[in-house]
């Protein structure tokens, strides 16, 4: 494979220290990035600039509507992975997206007017760099003008705007914007104000993000006009231009927001989302739940308790059935996503899972959940994360030390399948060949999982309990069998860190995401990824899949939250209102609503079909490590890095809210501040951040954390 | 531009990049090296930057270096070798100039391969389950907060309340016996804490009523006692209750009948316990009760039995604690209680018998904490052989008590043990590399200086030397006199002969530099010292000025009842503990039936390992399980849930 090399700035240091020219080409290798953005909107397409020339990275904004398009593009990409591996046995982890790089250059001309695109992009923003300083005076003018009317993000933009430039060009930077600013972007000023130099400023992501993407401005109409009224009387043409070029303004017909509303939906890098990009329908509803033969219920119930309980057995029998015929209006068509036929050994599951929920306690404000902490003792090197079973017979830990652990919390022993020549020997005709197939010698009450040459972020159970997904920062995610505990799969193609993996409820596929900045769906047996998520300007920190399996939710540490569709790989919704980078993310059971939870401390609650935020829980004083609700969905649980596990109510959070045609236009509600009035109960522990929450099949609260002596 | 920066901004000035350049034998020119320096910090700050992230997604909050040597890896940087500890490094300034650097201490690796006390490795990560919190209805009240009012009460609660506060306080002791037991297990009272609280801050008002003082002592046992109660910030207000128990020159006091000493050597204790199994909550207790202790000792305004107070409170809190605040603060103190010992006057005699009660209870913690000492030094070297814990068992195994004395009520010594279990695991566990003690032979020099003899002996009948295991009983009294040359002993380790230096030339030291506090003075007490040393012993201390006046007062064979317990009789062997007890001059009335301090040792060999369990008292707990120290053993606590 043939690479080109260009010169790379970040490496012209480092490059004297690398004795070898081949050593330093790897590096330059190794910068480089490939973005596949797959867009729907049309607009963004268009109003987005590219900065391709900055060598660095190079983005390609592909107008893909057609899914198909991007199955072959991932074809083509793993084609070429796999001659990658052929050729250089110590392949560098970039090697793929670099292949993608190429393949894109070579068959896809379309992609080629998006160089010229960037060069262009360049150009204007050195035009406002070189023109920002002469107009200085009329600038803190417009500034203080904006303040006034309290527009405080087109204040903060037009800040960044002006200062940026400036910053390459000496003068004054953007650190002494840092007091006016809001603290949120505390982080984004940080970063900039450290760029002095324009070779960093080329390899500054941050600063590519807001060269590449319009900052996303919520106005109504009238505040608009007023804006722009002014902007003529007094002339400010370079102003205009600056607003046309790094702004792109949403104007919403309606009385202008509040301080407040405004402040709540501001926070992501970019702004705000576009109203039209959380237009597009969504079906939240739930999958029919597949027929399952209750006679076999009833013989175990009865055989289980003779006593005979026979005036519960009739209600849940109706229950079962009235949710099985009627077809949710907003579920998506059952085949709308191929899923995995199910196993006898799943619907056995199913039936376990149905007898469970009978007993499970109904929670509510006045029954609160009881709480189990799974403590790790002596998790010296790290526990970095954790996940339970549905069924929460195991929990498993990803550890810095690139190990994963999988205990077994019930007495049933861990055991591993017999070796092949043994199997041989056992009866497969007997009845209880699953059981003999069991080594019992290797019984044990946990197993650790070595493989990851890196700290293990992300772990999942697969539904069916035979599979665990770990994602680790060497780049790879590993799937494990729990039957073997063996390795199984090797899944390459982030090359950086995955921050988040997560199975799908239903099992088969899987989302990943992570510092590249994309999402990737998988198949478990397909070694590429089956979609890719891009759209995010910064690391992806957490992945969800919707309960109905038709989309995944991505945090990121550009503070927003999206919502993908995974038949198309349309991005349809994009939550802004978090202060800082997204740690966790939560489907409500009924798959229409999304909890999220941040480093800023808060948890936001999102209406998924009308692309609303409609809470905020205010209470925890650290990041917010996890959210479950529970299982029907009437309290959600938190947990933080600041020791305690918080309990919500969340039927009332959802009730009280009034969503009608006019707040969906609008794109936002006034939102109460009734956090306090929300908040059923703090749960304090002692010194041990909670990173997992989990309800038991009878919602009994599991939380599990690291006891940091 | 570098002005600008260098407020937030760490910054490599271009000097330092010439130098480095230099130092790699490049010589750079002044341009490039500004450039570089630029180029450096910016990299410096994209690094330090993108390993923060490293950080949030180890769900940490401490950025650690290998963060940051990911964040280098991931931007193609080799990384920083050689800082990976987990603790932080500690910078030290140099004198010269604003310079600061990373101590970097020489490391005997010719001393670490041969060390004999291997570190157990790290033990295996376990996952273990706890319910913390049952019943959503019990504890709606965040737990520390102090509820609005007492109508949030259910009407049980407060009920219950009312009845076991009259039965704690009231007549019937069997009423309050079981009241006591039921605060002790009652796992709903959590929403109760706060007011059973304020009732034992009660004690400033009961001062002059030793009984109702003991009752709420009691009390604050039972709750530090109930596993389900999560004390979280109220521990603070117990210890300074109990602290007042302690310290406090009590109403009750004034009485010399009353028999207040018990009290304050049983809040001692408490706070002892308290401190060990919920220190863990306040931050900072710790060193805050060994500030108030400090302050109260060094307070010569203070009665006595405010001093006695302090150093049995500072005795309880473990030999550290002794070592640290008691030690460095006896020269000055000795003085005031010498004072006060010396005056004969009939006016003083009251006076005199409590200075004789803080003398006696300075003894019994500089001896503790002269065997701990010993024994913490002589552990090391033995690498926790299994022979050695043996040998020390048997030679704690000598009980050594007051002849006439009954033995103290049950109650007392059994928590007495507890304690001092607690205090020893916890004095081994605790870091204390920290700050630089007094080695063990200058600290016995100093400690003889003042108490002469009777140290000497105690010291002998020390725990951790296998020298005494081989005499029989009958041939203690020989034992005793060669106790200043255990060195006869070939047995002992090789840390031993250092420690058996420290026993020959201590008697002898003479005329130490130390200002001698007027030992003629304290000779005068001394008819009654029971000193059995033989005469050879006698010789060499009597070359010791310090002594020299009460050796060659002390009548052979005449006991002197002040210090009765120096006296060894037969000693059994037989039993694993070692009690030792303080008497004042109250120990010769003994009618007045005081009962004495007792201390028994259970010597618990090193930390034998068991982490968990080490970590067991620290568990994360959610809601009102609190306390788990010793009752989440293994079996009850465990990785499956009982669903």
């Amino acid at each position: 494979m043939a690479y080109v090399r260009t010169t790379c700035a970040k490496c012209n240091v480092f490059d004297k220290k690398c004795t070898n020219n081949q050593q330093a080409s790897l590096h330059c290798r190794r910068r480089r990035r490939a973005f596949c953005c797959a867009l729907d909107d049309a607009s963004s397409v268009r109003t987005n600039r590219v900065a391709g020339s900055c060598a660095v990275r190079v983005l390609f904004f592909f107008n893909l509507a057609h899914a198909h398009f991007i199955l072959k593009m991932a074809a083509v990409q793993g084609g070429l992975v796999d001659a990658n591996e052929e050729k250089d046995i110590k392949s560098e982890p970039a090697n793929d997206t670099w292949a993608n790089n190429n393949a894109n250059d070579g068959r896809l001309p379309s992609a080629s007017p998006g160089a010229s695109a960037a060069a262009g992009g360049n150009k204007t923003a050195a035009v406002a760099a070189a023109a920002a300083p002469e107009d200085q005076q009329t600038l803190l003018a417009v500034l203080q003008f904006l303040r006034k009317n309290k527009l405080t993000e087109s204040v903060e933009i037009l800040r960044r705007e002006a200062g940026l430039p400036e910053d390459s060009l000496e003068s004054k930077g953007a650190d002494s914007f840092c007091g006016d600013q809001e603290c949120y972007y505390g982080d984004d000023l940080r970063i900039l104000s450290s760029l002095s130099k324009r070779e960093h400023m080329r390899g500054n992501e941050t600063l590519l993000d807001f060269r590449t993407s319009k900052f996303v401005l919520r106005i109504s109409r009238d505040s608009y006009q007023l804006l722009k009224r002014h902007l003529q009387e007094r002339q400010n043409n370079q102003i205009w231009n600056i607003i046309q070029e790094h702004l792109y303004i949403d104007i919403f017909d309606g009385i202008p927001r509040s301080k407040g509303q405004i402040d709540a939906m501001s926070g992501s890098l970019a702004g705000e989302a576009k109203r039209e990009a959380n237009k597009a329908k969504v079906y939240y509803g739930l999958l029919k739940e597949p027929e399952i033969e209750l006679p076999l219920d009833d013989e175990d119930e009865e055989a289980e308790n003779e006593e005979g309980k026979p005036k519960k057995k009739k209600p849940k029998k109706d229950s079962m059935g009235s949710k099985s015929k009627k077809q949710d209006p907003n579920a998506p068509a059952q085949t709308r996503i191929p899923l995995p036929e199910l196993k006898d050994s799943d619907k056995l599951d199913k039936i376990m899972y149905m007898k469970e929920a009978t007993k499970k306690i109904r929670l509510g404000p006045d029954n609160l959940p009881s709480i189990c902490f799974y403590s790790f003792l002596n998790a010296y090197q790290g526990l970095t994360a954790v996940d339970f079973t549905d069924d929460s017979s195991l929990i498993a830990g990803g550890f810095a030390d690139s190990t994963v652990r999988v205990w077994s919390v019930t007495p049933k022993k861990l055991r591993k399948v017999k070796s092949a020549a043994d199997l041989n020997l056992i009866d497969k005709e007997s009845d209880d060949v699953l059981e003999r197939i069991m080594d019992e010698k290797t019984a044990s009450e946990s197993k650790i999982l070595h493989g990851h040459s890196g700290p293990v972020y992300g772990i999942s159970f697969s539904p069916d309990r035979n599979y665990l997904l770990s994602s680790s920062e060497d780049g790879t995610i590993r799937l494990w069998s729990l039957l073997t505990f063996t390795c199984l799969v090797g899944y390459k193609g982030h090359n950086y860190p995955v921050w988040d993996t997560q199975f799908s409820p239903h099992g088969y596929y899987f989302i990943s995401g992570g510092h590249d900045r994309v999402a990737r769906l998988w198949a478990t047996d397909h070694y590429q990824p089956l979609r890719m998520f891009s759209g995010h300007l910064a690391d992806i920190t957490c992945t969800r899949f919707h309960p109905n399996s038709n989309y995944v939710a991505t945090g990121s540490s550009d503070r927003t939250i999206r919502l993908w569709d995974v038949l198309n790989g349309n991005c349809v919704r994009i939550f802004t209102g978090h202060k800082g980078p997204i740690h966790t993310l939560a489907f409500s059971p009924n798959g229409k609503f999304l909890a999220s939870g941040a480093t800023d401390g808060r948890v936001l609650l999102w209406d998924i079909g009308h692309g609303l935020m409609i809470g905020e829980l205010k209470g925890h004083t650290d990041t917010v490590y996890s959210l479950r609700f529970s299982r029907d969905g009437e309290i959600l649980a938190s947990g933080s890095m600041d020791n305690t596990v918080r309990l919500w109510d969340a039927t009332k959070a959802f009730d009280d809210l009034e969503t009608d045609d006019f707040t969906a236009a609008t794109g936002h509600i006034h939102l109460q501040d009734n956090s306090q009035e929300l908040l059923l109960g703090t749960y304090m522990t002692k010194s041990t951040p909670v990173i997992h929450l989990h309800f038991t099949r009878r919602n009994l609260l599991l939380a599990a954390g690291a006891y940091n002596p | 531009m570098a002005d600008r920066e260098e407020r937030r901004f760490a910054e490599i000035s271009r000097e330092s990049v010439k130098f480095m350049a230099e130092s790699s034998g490049v010589e750079l020119g002044d341009d490039v090296a500004a450039l570089l320096a630029e180029d450096v910090c910016y990299r410096l700050r994209e690094a330090a930057q993108s390993s923060s992230q490293f950080m949030r997604h180890a769900k940490r909050r401490k950025l650690t270096v290998e963060d940051f040597n990911r964040a280098l890896h991931w931007s193609n940087v080799e990384a920083v070798c050689g800082y990976g500890a987990q603790d932080a490094l500690p910078f030290r300034s140099a004198k010269e100039g604003e310079l600061f650097f990373i101590e970097d201490r020489d490391v005997n690796l010719v001393e670490l391969a041969l060390a004999t006390n291997i570190p157990k490795g790290c033990a295996e990560t376990m996952v273990r389950v706890n319910v913390s919190y049952l019943d959503g209805k019990g504890n709606l009240e965040p737990q520390g907060t102090v509820p609005t009012a007492v109508q949030s009460l259910s009407d049980d609660l407060l009920k219950y309340y009312q009845q076991i506060t009259r039965a704690i306080l009231g007549e019937d002791p069997h009423l309050m016996k079981v009241a006591l037991l039921d605060l002790q297990s009652n796992a709903k009272i959590a929403a109760l804490l706060p007011y059973f609280v304020y009732v034992i801050s009660g004690v400033k008002s009961v001062s002059h009523d030793l009984e109702q003082l003991n009752r709420l002592l009691h009390m604050v046992k039972s709750l530090v006692q109930n596993p389900y109660l999560y004390l979280g910030s109220y521990v603070r207000s117990l210890v300074s209750s109990v602290m007042y128990c302690i310290l406090e020159p009590l109403a009750a006091s004034i009485n010399p009948l009353n028999d207040h000493w018990t009290l304050r050597d049983y809040a001692a204790l408490l706070l002892s316990h308290i401190f060990w199994t919920h220190g863990d909550l306040v931050s900072g207790l710790y060193h805050q009760i060994l500030l108030s202790l400090q302050k109260v000792l060094s307070d010569p305004v203070r009665p006595l039995c405010s001093h006695y107070g302090a150093v049995v409170g500072l005795h309880a809190l473990g030999w550290k604690a002794v070592e640290r605040v008691l030690f460095p603060h006896l020269p000055a103190y000795w003085a005031n209680l010498q004072a006060v010992l010396d005056d004969y006057s009939v006016s003083n005699a009251q006076v005199k018998a409590d200075g004789h009660k803080v003398y006696g209870a300075i003894l019994v913690a500089v001896e503790r904490l002269l065997k701990m000492k010993a024994l913490s030094l002589s552990q090391p070297a033995e690498g926790g052989s299994s022979g050695h814990t043996g040998s020390v068992v048997g030679a704690m195994g000598y009980r050594v008590s007051s002849p006439g004395l009954s033995p103290p009520p049950e109650p007392l010594s059994e928590a007495a043990l507890g304690i001092a279990s607690h205090l020893q695991a916890g004095g081994a566990g605790c870091p204390w590399e920290e700050w630089t003690p007094v080695p063990l032979p200058a600290m016995y020099c100093e400690l003889y200086s003042f108490f002469g003899d009777s140290l000497a002996v105690r010291f002998s009948t020390g725990p951790g030397f296998g020298s005494y295991l081989p005499y029989a009983p009958s041939q203690l009294g020989e034992a005793r006199k060669e106790a200043p040359g255990p060195a006869s002993n070939p047995d002992t380790t090789r840390k031993m002969p250092q420690l058996t230096a420290n026993l020959n030339i201590s008697p002898r030291h003479d005329g130490s530099p130390r200002t001698d506090p007027a030992p003629p003075s304290l000779a005068a007490t001394g008819p009654g010292r029971s000193l059995t040393r033989s005469s050879t012993s006698t010789s060499s201390v009597q070359r010791s000025r310090s002594c020299s006046s009460r050796s060659g007062q002390r009548p052979a064979g005449l006991s002197r009842d002040v210090f009765p317990k120096a006296r060894f009789t037969s000693p059994q062997a037989g039993i694993p503990a070692f009690t030792f007890l303080i008497g004042g001059r109250q120990m010769g009335r003994r009618c007045q039936g005081r009962r004495p301090f007792q201390t028994t040792f259970a010597p618990t060999p090193p930390l034998p390992a068991v982490p968990p369990r080490a970590y067991a008292h620290k568990l994360p707990v959610i809601g009102r399980v609190g306390r788990p120290v010793r009752r989440w053993a293994c079996s009850c606590y465990s990785l499956h849930l009982p669903l």
